[in-house]
């Protein structure tokens, strides 16, 4: 029997299914728009500097255009997973015990060095954060980030993880329709713009899909 | 001992525990599951390796079945 589909679809009745094929092309896209907007500044630094050497530091911020504007939307898509909310100190470890119980051992021990929950998919290996996810999928170098949260934010941040891991078990395409699809760039793009407490869990989720 | 847990700010609450041949408790945490569903709560099974299922009835076999929030896109 097929697994239900996820509850929380009907608030988004007019997104289409969120599968690989849609993945495959929003990663595309993205391509193409990040190639967009960073050839104009390379071609004019290049013309620039063949026209008139002396225009050398307009052709620097050109330059500096075209590294940091693809630098701001990596910025976006890694702060779906950087934490949010209220700590909630005192339910926090009722809640990291509870997640710890969803987690496999080596999952676990990620988590809390990390604070994101890997959990391997039929997409890909997914990263989940208190109010995002990150998407590895196979044999590609590129993430896809989603914006995605619970509906109670008065939660612990721990029980806010799991709200999603459970959503994403109980249907990964769902989960992934229902998410916001905030960017998708290169993994080292990415990587970069994390938390460095949250980089050794990107390198684990490469691991896992390679 | 089967358990119906809701997350919530405490970390999570137990709503109700039973046994397979408790038929009391278990009807207990039928109602108990039945508010939580009303309250717009979503029924879930854990069946670890990645899998979960949402569920609208109670399972009496159940080992623990967790009621969380919905979720939205940020």
């Amino acid at each position: 029997m097929a697994a239900e589909a996820l509850a929380e679809l009907g608030a988004v009745p007019w997104r289409k299914p969120t599968d690989a094929r849609f993945l495959r092309r929003y990663a595309r896209i993205w391509l193409g728009w990040t190639v967009a907007y960073t050839v104009p500044f390379l071609a004019a630094v290049v013309v620039l500097m063949a026209l008139e050497p002396l225009a050398f530091p307009v052709a620097l911020a050109s330059l500096a255009h075209a590294w940091i504007i693809p630098e701001l939307y990596a910025f976006r898509g890694a702060s779906v997973v950087r934490p949010k909310g209220p700590r909630n100190e005192r339910s926090e470890p009722v809640a990291q015990g509870l997640l710890g119980d969803l987690l496999g051992h080596d999952a676990r021990e990620l988590q809390r060095r990390t604070g994101l929950a890997l959990e391997r998919g039929r997409m890909g290996v997914w990263l989940v954060g208190e109010a995002g996810a990150l998407l590895l999928t196979p044999g590609r170098s590129r993430v896809h980030c989603f914006c995605v949260r619970t509906t109670d934010r008065e939660l612990p941040p721990s029980d806010r993880i799991a709200h999603l891991l459970l959503a994403l078990r109980s249907d990964e395409q769902g989960f992934a329709t229902v998410a916001n699809h905030a960017f998708c760039g290169a993994r080292w793009r990415v990587r970069r713009r994390l938390p460095v407490a949250m980089r050794p869990a990107l390198d684990a989720a490469r691991a896992t899909a390679s | 001992m089967s358990k119906l847990i809701r997350m919530d700010a405490s970390g999570h609450s137990t709503l109700a525990e039973w046994t397979s041949d408790d038929t009391t408790a278990f009807d207990d945490a039928v109602r108990e599951f039945r508010t939580a569903l009303d309250e717009g709560c979503i029924g879930v099974l854990d069946q670890g390796a990645g899998q979960a299922e949402q569920i609208r009835e109670l399972p009496r076999d159940a080992e623990l079945v967790i009621m969380r929030r919905p979720i939205a896109g940020g």
